[in-house]
């Protein structure tokens, strides 16, 4: 039988057993379940939680304790994520494999603490300085939210790169049924051959590093990173496509948005409307060519795009599309989210 | 078979744990559920709502616009929700909170003083296992022996408060 697990403890519980063995963070509204949880599930296993001082100490346990190898998480919302970002910059550029939740909540400023996605942007483009990405997830329901935190950290250690789920506090407070995979056999794992873990007597120094002084030195590191970054688009990029195969008008969304968008779409079908949907996986590498066939389709006449946004992933679908067909946008911010039948409403008036 | 659900009361009312025994009755079940509690500064005494859909398929959205049934537990929800049932939906109104009727006559209105009949089960908090047991009946979403083991296994812990909550779930279903 499955069980009925909220979102955020359902991660939770999936990160424990993707090998998850260290969490630090700081409360913040919707997300705190998840450190509530590791606060007494990761002493069963063996862990380590601290509550650290901060967001920005937070991240730098984190950078520590995964730069020595260790599986090791943070998770937070909107602001925190934002004090995170030096951190993650500085994470990226030292090649350190981990994993970063973030249930968003309106912005900006302290903004509210109800669901939102005002936070693309600052997660797929860098929300820090300089030349990085992370893998980011947009998993639309808590199955998907622990299908994906249980490979998360085999992906990051993969491409040494961070791993991001980026949730919203109506995906951290949702309850539905849920499979959990089995604990991870975690004696198998490839040996970090990079990390600081004070076993590497007689070899030469490791050292986790983002300074990079000489500017050849820099170019050659940033230009490496960017073949990473080929090869995780190559082999991560995921999406889903709905009742795209006849549609006209094809609505896109990510996360819990997605959803309400399917319903929106069975509406519209049962209407007699042609409607389809396409879906980001992740966010971060954004499934470019899957759009670019969708706009390329003669029967595809334009796009609806649906965000609880002032409009931020819209400019992807716009890059991935190439003008090849309209974009439109639908969205709520704030805090308030659309119903299917808002999305229905909007469709038939403007599309 | 999809019921789209809305509860809403008072803080305090269990609101939030009468939506989750209909969501732990359908994975006892083998159906889909989602529960979306609305989360925020509320405490005792405040607003509370949460939102339920039971479905035989995966669902969709967890966001109800147009819910097929209301269980209105204070008068304030009643009064914002009301307008928002489907046509020819249902709505529970706790009647012992609840001194006005309800305005429309497109949807079914069914009164139950939970209160006084959770008081009578002997365990005033029971009034939302009163609800429940109504909404039992009246949906067909559930077997009452379903529910009554959902009941069993959340208060295994509570083994004393069982026998008021399972009274007050069968006069909730019993009700004409």
């Amino acid at each position: 039988m499955k069980e009925l697990m909220k979102g955020n403890e359902a991660i939770a519980e999936a990160a424990i057993r993707g090998g998850c063995r260290a969490f630090f963070g700081y409360p913040i509204t919707p997300q705190n379940e998840i450190p509530e949880y590791m606060s007494w599930r990761l002493f069963e296993v063996g862990g380590t939680f601290v509550q650290a001082e901060s967001e920005v100490a937070s991240i730098n346990m984190l950078y520590g304790a995964c730069g020595a190898g260790a599986r090791a998480m943070t998770s937070s919302s909107s602001p925190g994520i934002s004090l995170m970002q030096e951190g993650i910059s500085y994470i990226c550029c030292a090649q350190v494999p981990c994993v970063i939740v973030n249930m968003v909540r309106g912005g900006p400023g302290l903004g509210g603490i109800q669901p939102a996605q005002g936070d693309y942007f600052q997660a797929t483009k860098g929300g820090g300085h300089g030349d990085y990405h992370m893998i980011v997830y947009g998993p639309s329901s808590v199955q998907e939210c622990v299908n994906i935190m249980y490979e998360a950290f085999d992906v990051a250690d993969k491409y040494r790169v961070p791993v991001m789920i980026l949730g919203d506090g109506m995906l951290g407070q949702i309850m539905e049924p849920v499979e959990l995979p089995p604990m991870k056999d975690l004696s198998n794992l490839p040996k970090k051959e990079w990390a600081t873990d004070g076993t590497g007597k007689g070899k030469d120094r490791r050292i986790i590093n983002s300074l990079l002084i000489n500017p050849d030195d820099l170019e050659a590191h940033n230009n490496y990173m960017l073949t990473v970054y080929e090869e995780i688009a190559k082999n991560e990029t995921r999406y889903e496509e709905y009742m795209t195969e006849d549609a006209e008008i094809v609505l896109t969304a990510y996360g819990t948005v997605a959803r309400i968008a399917k319903s929106a779409v069975n509406i519209m079908r049962a209407n007699g409307m042609k409607v389809g949907l396409i879906r980001p996986i992740t966010v971060y590498p954004f499934p470019n060519k899957a759009y670019k066939d969708l706009a390329e389709k003669a029967s595809v006449k334009e796009f609806v795009c649906v965000e609880l946004s002032v409009g931020q992933m819209i400019e992807d679908v716009k890059l991935a599309t190439e003008g090849k067909k309209p974009v439109k946008f639908f969205g709520r911010n704030g805090g308030n989210v659309m119903s299917p039948e808002d999305i229905v409403a909007y469709v038939t008036k403007e599309a | 078979m999809e019921n789209k659900i809305i509860i809403a009361g008072f803080g305090g009312q269990g609101v939030q744990s009468l939506g989750m025994f209909i969501a732990y009755a359908s994975i006892h079940d083998g159906k889909e559920v989602t529960f979306l509690p609305s989360y925020g500064p509320e405490m005792r005494g405040g607003t509370s709502n949460c939102s339920v859909v039971v479905s035989d398929k995966p669902v969709a959205s967890p966001i109800i616009a147009v819910p097929d049934m209301l269980i209105a537990m204070n008068k304030p929800s009643l009064a914002k929700f009301e307008n928002k049932v489907r046509k020819g939906g249902t709505i529970i109104v706790n009647s012992s909170l609840i001194d006005t009727k309800v305005q429309r006559e497109d949807v079914k209105a069914v009164y139950i003083n939970a209160n006084d009949l959770a008081v009578e089960a002997g365990n005033v908090r029971t009034a939302n296992i009163v609800v429940l047991g109504a909404y039992t009946k009246m949906s067909g979403d559930f077997t009452p022996e379903v529910m009554k083991a959902v009941i069993e296994k959340k208060f295994a812990k509570k083994p004393k408060v069982i026998p008021a909550n399972i009274k007050a779930f069968e006069m909730g279903y019993n009700l004409e």
